[in-house]
């Protein structure tokens, strides 16, 4: 497949990092479903909760919409590929 | 992935509880043509759907039904919690108390549990969207039948208008789908990878074929 992706590289890098703030704010919520007194716990959510909003921002500014709740001037959901297909990011 | 938002799609807040409503309403929970079933068969079956459409509208309307699950449920709950067992009994909910007390559990109004024989997967995409569209049809009519069941509480009927109505819009966008997928189909050089038809009767001139190297 030819990669027609302006900067790929980026693109699958940026993921990564989305990828593993989201599992970061996952993995702290359910700690805190039961330690909702842990400060520091509460904190690393804080700071987690606020890269992921940023890096999710600038991500779909660039490769589109992660989710319907993105304003689009097009409408690019429909874009491929989808989570299931094959890609190299 | 999913994530969840802290909120019903659709506001529900009944005032009286009513489980003999509840002994019916259930059947769009976890009953052949219930919400858990839509939503695990259009998940189920997006992964085979050759165009961009509907890709987009079964994930769409798949995550849709999954908000209906939750307010199924919460009119479920509603109608029946705090409710006395004898009253449970009265209802017709005696042996759904016995195995569930109150909690929400999948099954049809007759009382048989959800099984993953209502999740029709045909691994063709036109059978797959005509039952698709049959099944918003039948959920629609179970909503129409539920309505006229509950005419005696505004605040049931409320968002269970608001359910139907959202079955006949799914309905209008998987016949859209259908349409596309049909223009699809009808492409020249359509390749479909899974099936050796699409070799024979289409040019194969750009068919990548299977990655098994099967030469299909």
């Amino acid at each position: 497949m030819l990669n027609t992706e302006p900067c790929q590289e980026t693109r699958a890098e940026m993921l990564r990092k989305i990828r593993e703030y989201n599992f970061a704010i996952i993995e702290l919520a359910l700690y805190l479903d039961t330690h909702p007194e842990d400060q520091k716990a509460l904190c690393l959510h804080r700071e987690y909760a606020k890269c992921f909003k940023d890096l999710t921002d600038k991500y779909q500014k660039v490769y589109g919409p992660l989710t319907i709740n993105f304003p689009c001037n097009k409408w690019r959901w429909l874009e491929e590929p989808w989570p299931w297909e094959r890609s190299d990011f | 992935m999913w994530t969840y938002d802290k909120r019903l799609e659709y506001p529900i807040n009944i005032k009286c509880p009513n489980p003999r409503l509840a002994k019916f309403i259930i059947s769009q929970y976890g009953g052949p043509d219930g919400e858990l079933a839509a939503s695990l068969r259009y998940l189920s079956q997006r992964f085979g759907m050759p165009d961009q459409k509907s890709k987009a509208i079964l994930n769409d309307i798949g995550t849709e039904e999954l908000a209906h699950l939750e307010m199924v449920g919460t009119i479920v709950h509603q109608l029946t919690d705090k409710v006395c067992p004898e009253e449970l009994e009265k209802a017709g909910l005696g042996a759904y108390y016995t195995d569930h007390g109150v909690d929400i559990y999948p099954q049809s109004a007759s009382g048989n549990p959800f099984t993953a024989a209502y999740i029709a997967c045909k691994g063709d995409p036109v059978a797959n969207l005509q039952e698709d569209l049959a099944a918003e049809q039948k959920a629609r009519a179970t909503y129409e039948k539920l309505i006229d069941l509950c005419k005696d509480d505004p605040d049931v009927i409320d968002p269970l208008r608001f359910l139907r109505q959202r079955e006949v819009v799914h309905f209008q966008r998987f016949g859209e789908a259908l349409n596309g997928v049909h223009e699809k189909l009808s492409q020249k050089k359509f390749y479909m990878t899974n099936n050796s038809y699409g070799c024979d009767m289409n040019n194969t001139t750009n068919n990548t074929g299977n990655s098994c190297g099967c030469g299909r």
